[in-house]
């Protein structure tokens, strides 16, 4: 989240789309009711059904699945036409008014694609996606040769503040989103034109008449980042926030609901392939020392020339450096470039889907599996199945038996089949969430930490135990038989009390980083003496006296303590911010891009929800959250408030090497799409989506039969696949059950609580049907349209699974494996099924 | 049931004086259930079992979010869902409204009772059944309105929600209230609540599109332990079989009043009959009565 859940109780307007928190998040939601009850703000809900968050809201649309980036293109439309947007923000503070080179071409003027489509390799050359300006650029694009060096950003940028210039981002954006009408919007989502018009008002009736007092925040989940353009559909939230003038504010932002507590601390400290903790890019092949991998991954600043950028990444050598020092100790030196040569070197995909495309292939011969059922998770549970099957080993540490562990028993496998499985699988008992300690990182950045509140039972242990013994072990036949290359084990730090069980404060003390000689402040002559912890990240060095396990945690465990531990619960601005409660990433600050809270001259544009302001006084930004600028850039100078893109300004227009799929968010359908695209029917799909291959991967259309759009969700009674282990949660939810519209089940003949057989190509979900009014079936660019919902909570191993008191299949054995080219998230949400009575 | 420091202000087949009756100046207590921002998470649900310590039943699915058909003799607190389609535009709404024991005013299933002691009603206005006193005649439950005690067919004996007796007695409020997370339930006073729940329907008229929002507390029973904000108060049918106008079943009525004085009459005019037989004819040979002058109730 750019802001936080506390801060919801701050808005005027809330649009609740892709996300379902009164479902999956019923706890944060007490913030959006706290703002209803006391600020009269309203819910809007766009959702594929009417769900419980759609129960207490203003007004409900419902979309079709997967249509997400037509909605807020068209609200997008709708705001500059009606002038509902915030004119001083969007010139200031975002890349409106800069110019994007000519050559740079829209899909409406290029068949469904941006300019520089290759459609051989699938892929963009994106040197036409930037702006018009001196140095960089160009020279650097005109290279020859096999492998060009990347295009760059120009120096100086060429800019209107006008924003009349056909050729400025806010001319190209106008002109982009132009085709999404309101009849436009209603062929392709399914929501009335007169409905989705009465949302489009709603929402952006916060800026009526240029008032910049209100704010209005969007709040998302999975049900954007699921698809084949997840990325995209927050692109376009965001530009929308910035279009409306809504991020930094209090109330405002674009905020991410994570789904499990502590998800957003899996992603800071790089539970991805292609990052590093606290989001530095990995090193590739090509990046052969320190230094080209350095040059390559800081930004230089790139900027109207009267402006000033901040240009934070601008950094990233002090956080690389502080990082390597970590890992790797006094075996990183200055000399051998941190040490960066033991480094892996990330050399293609390694993501979620790939992985066990690669297990399928038999690239990858085993799997340590902790903290996740990956045969239920999916996509494509078969073809994980499948997968496993051809493995040597999988380890899994879990608290219960689940559909990984015996995947080798999944229903359909006969006894022969059973003894011809080869797959060793240990399994090990693993502590639960009660009976570890350490931290949790919630949705709104903040670092919280927990106690154990039971022993562990049995034989089972903690995970870090685990992992650490097997770590031991690998290093003891590394220092014994020698091997390829033993440096980076042999070397990696290993300083914990307990090496075979290290504790988590000891973790996240090394994680905030220490200081490795002493340090000087030469601007307050603050003094760190060596071995002392960092009290924040503007102390980290490239020379190799700091180190640093994630920069952005730099100030969670400091000399005073563990900032996460803390407890004070109260709150002088009475904005939600709760300064001494847990600590929250970065430095403390609770909500990002602050700065824009303010105008131009650094007053705050609502003076009763005062985040932070200039003194001019003390010639210095202070306030009541901690502010995220340069704290004495003068407001006449002109920074940009967002200090972490090298314009200093937020993308309205995602230049160069941003985003695979282009530089402003399009609408493709799903890859399983009952209609051909209405805005470029060649080109359906998102064009840089790349289908897999095996036997097990295969993609339907309605030409196939398959012509009912489906959708997969999660329950409030239910947690993903491990509670159906408890007794309390399967009284409340006791059997899985398949979502369907009055209309569909008359038509079909269907009562609620008959059994259904829903199938995709690729598998079969059999359970209950709930028939309901919450679901309506749609017309879809002139065709009735049905859409269902899916539950995912349910499998082959549980309570009623193994009292053999339902069908004991998987909602994943539907889903397709397909992903969005940016996160590689798969696309759960939206793909093509037919049903039936089972 | 812990009785700690609540007094009884009423109790079941009962004859002469109760103790706490008049004695104390202490105010009724109330739970506030704002339907308008219920999620119907279940929350209170699970919190009641556990509080309570109550044993898991089967569940069958029946085409719907909510648990189970209606409240059970070891489930207290069941969130009723109902899908209603609004009248004035078309629009649907989902109904989620937290049912259980209203602890009235003027009980219902106290006043059906026959065995002394089996419900008392404390001097907070909480109604509480004490299972020991229990005979299982089933009688409170065509004496409540609302359908919520239920009977444990195994012991015979009849359960509902004790507004967490045990919780209020030490000053915390009941289970369901601590685990609400949107704040929709709201405990203390009975005339904090209903201002509280006055301000919310207020706010429901005035900025919700909500015209006929309104409180639910209903006179026939002499006002509710639990009251309800509605998005209609004109129409409390809709969320679930909420009764508009609930009164204690006319035959508990005429049991408890005019057929209990009718038998009253009749029994004294037995014993006065049996003295004028008396008399005239004298006692029986070889036989003498003891008799009782007061006349029992029932």
């Amino acid at each position: 989240m750019t802001n936080g859940w506390v801060d919801m109780k701050n808005t005027d307007m809330m649009l609740i789309m892709g996300g379902n928190p009164a479902e999956n998040h019923p706890c944060g939601f007490k913030w959006p009711v706290e703002a209803k009850r006391t600020r009269n703000a309203k819910i809007i809900s766009v959702d594929p059904r009417f769900t419980r968050t759609s129960a207490v809201a203003d007004l409900f649309c419902q979309i079709r699945a997967g249509t997400d980036i037509a909605f807020l293109g068209g609200v997008v439309r709708y705001a500059i036409e009606n002038n509902r947007i915030a004119k001083d923000y969007l010139v200031n503070y975002t890349n409106a008014a800069f110019i994007v080179k000519g050559d740079f071409k829209l899909p409406a003027d290029t068949d469904g694609v941006f300019s520089g489509f290759d459609a051989k390799s699938q892929s963009y050359d994106k040197s036409t996606w930037n702006y018009a300006g001196t140095a960089g650029g160009d020279a650097a694009h005109a290279a020859s040769g096999s492998a060009p060096p990347a295009p760059k950003l120009p120096e100086k940028v060429e800019f209107d503040l006008t924003l009349q210039n056909p050729n400025c981002v806010f001319q190209l954006l106008r002109k982009h989103y132009s085709r999404y009408t309101p009849e436009m919007v209603e062929r392709i989502t399914g929501i009335p034109r007169e409905q989705f018009l009465k949302a489009a008002d709603l929402f952006t009736s916060i800026r009526k008449d240029g008032d910049m007092k209100k704010a209005g925040t969007i709040i998302y989940a999975v049900g954007w980042t699921q698809h084949t353009f997840g990325t995209q559909i927050i692109r376009t939230a965001a530009m929308l926030q910035l279009l409306l003038g809504n991020v930094g504010r209090a109330g405002g932002g674009v905020n991410a609901l994570r789904g499990h507590s502590n998800i957003q601390g899996a992603t800071d400290m790089a539970g991805i392939f292609d990052n590093l903790p606290g989001y530095l890019k990995v090193p590739t092949p090509a990046d052969t020392s320190f230094d080209a991998w350095i040059k390559r991954i800081t930004p230089t600043s790139s900027k109207p020339a009267p402006w000033d950028s901040f240009n934070y990444w601008g950094n990233t050598p002090k956080f690389a450096a502080s990082y390597l020092k970590a890992l790797f100790g006094d075996a990183a030196t200055k000399q051998n470039g941190f040490a960066f040569d033991y480094l892996p070197k990330v050399d293609r995909n390694y993501s979620w889907v790939q992985l066990w495309d690669d297990m399928y292939n038999g690239v990858v011969k085993g799997m340590l599996a902790f903290g996740m059922n990956g045969v239920a998770i999916g996509p494509d549970s078969q073809k994980n199945i499948d997968a496993l099957k051809k493995a040597d080993w999988l380890v899994v540490g879990e608290i219960y038996p689940d559909e990984t562990s015996e995947f080798w028993k999944s229903p359909g496998i006969t006894q022969g089949e059973m003894k011809q499985i080869q797959t060793t699988v240990y399994r090990l008992p693993c502590a639960g969430f009660a009976e570890k300690d350490g931290s949790f990182t919630n949705s709104a950045r903040w670092l919280l930490w927990k106690n154990t509140a039971l022993p562990t039972p049995g034989d089972a242990r903690l995970d870090q135990a685990i992992v650490a013994q097997i770590f031991l072990k690998v290093r003891e036949l590394y220092k014994k038989d020698g091997g390829k290359f033993p440096d980076p084990i042999l070397n990696l730090t290993w300083n914990y009390t307990v090496p075979t069980s290290p504790s988590l404060t000891e973790v996240l003390k090394e994680v905030n980083g220490k200081a490795l000689a002493d340090l000087e402040d030469p601007a307050t002559k603050q003094q760190i003496k060596a071995g002392q912890q960092l009290p924040g990240f503007a102390w980290l060095k490239d020379d190799g006296t700091t180190s640093c396990g994630n920069w952005i945690y730099c100030g969670s465990f400091t000399e005073a303590g563990n900032q996460t531990a803390r407890r004070d619960p109260s709150d002088p601005s009475n904005l939600g911010l709760h300064p001494g409660w847990g600590w929250s990433w970065p430095a403390n600050r609770r909500v990002l891009y602050n700065r824009a809270s303010c105008d131009a001259d650094g007053k705050p544009w609502d003076p009763t929800r005062k985040q932070v302001w200039w003194n001019e006084t003390t010639q210095k930004w202070v306030g009541n959250d901690v502010p995220d600028f340069k704290v004495d850039s003068k407001p006449k100078d002109h920074m940009g408030p967002f200090i972490m893109n090298p314009e200093g300004v937020g993308r309205i227009f995602a230049p160069l090497g941003a985003f695979a799929d282009g530089p402003f968010p399009e609408h493709y359908e799903p890859i399983e799409s009952p209609i051909d695209n209405p805005l470029h029917p060649a080109q359906t799909h998102n064009p840089v989506v790349k289908r897999f291959k095996t036997p097990d991967d295969k993609y339907a259309t309605p030409k196939d039969g398959y012509t009912v759009v489906c959708t997969t969700y999660r329950l409030t009674e239910l947690y993903h696949y491990w509670t159906k282990n408890n007794p309390m949660n399967v009284q409340l939810v006791p059997e899985p059950f398949v979502e369907i519209s009055a209309q569909m089940a008359d038509e079909m003949g269907i009562k609620g609580g008959e059994k259904v057989k829903v199938s995709s190509i690729r598998g079969e979900y059999i359970a209950k049907a709930m028939v309901t009014k919450r679901i309506k079936s749609m017309m879809i660019d002139g065709k009735k349209v049905y859409q269902i919902g899916i539950p995912i909570h349910q499998g082959y191993r549980g309570i009623k699974e193994d009292e053999g008191k339902d069908a004991r299949t998987l909602v994943n054995l539907l889903t397709p494996t397909v992903f969005d080219p940016n996160a590689y998230t798969p696309e759960f949400k939206g793909f093509l099924v037919k049903l039936e009575r089972a | 049931m812990s009785q700690a420091i609540l007094r009884v202000q009423k109790i079941s087949g009962h004859a002469g004086s109760v103790p706490g009756e008049g004695t104390q100046r202490e105010y009724t207590v109330c739970k506030l259930i704002d339907t308008t921002t219920c999620i119907g998470c279940k929350a209170c649900e699970v919190a009641c079992m556990e509080w309570n310590d109550l044993p898991f039943g089967e569940t069958v699915f029946d085409n719907t979010y909510q648990t189970m058909p209606e409240t059970r003799w070891n489930y207290w607190n069941l969130i009723l869902f109902n899908e209603h389609v609004r009248e004035e535009d078309g629009s649907l709404m989902w109904l989620m409204r937290k049912n259980q024991c209203m602890h009235c005013a003027e009980p219902g299933c106290l006043a059906a009772c026959p065995a002394d002691g089996a419900i008392v009603q404390y001097t907070n206005g909480i109604v509480d059944f004490q299972q020991a006193n229990c005979i299982g005649c089933g009688y409170c439950i065509t004496g409540c309105p609302f359908d919520i005690p239920k009977m444990n067919p195994k012991t015979h004996r009849v359960f509902k929600c004790t507004l967490c007796t045990d919780r209020v007695s030490e000053g915390l409020e009941p289970a369901c209230i601590k685990s609400c997370p949107t704040g929709c339930l709201h405990f203390g006073s009975k005339d904090d609540m209903l201002d509280l729940a006055g301000k919310r329907a207020k706010q429901l008229r005035e900025h919700s599109n909500f015209p006929h929002a309104g409180v639910y507390d209903p006179p026939g029973v002499g006002g509710t332990g639990v009251i309800y904000v509605l998005h209609d108060a004109t129409k409390p049918e809709i969320y679930g079989g909420l009764p508009s106008d609930p009164h204690v079943p006319w035959t508990v009525k005429l049991w408890k009043g005019p057929l209990k004085w009718l038998g009253n009459v009749a029994m004294v005019g037995g014993l006065i009959g049996l003295f004028v037989h008396y008399l005239r004819f004298g006692p029986k040979a070889r036989e003498e009565e003891d008799i009782n002058p007061s006349g029992g109730k029932p």
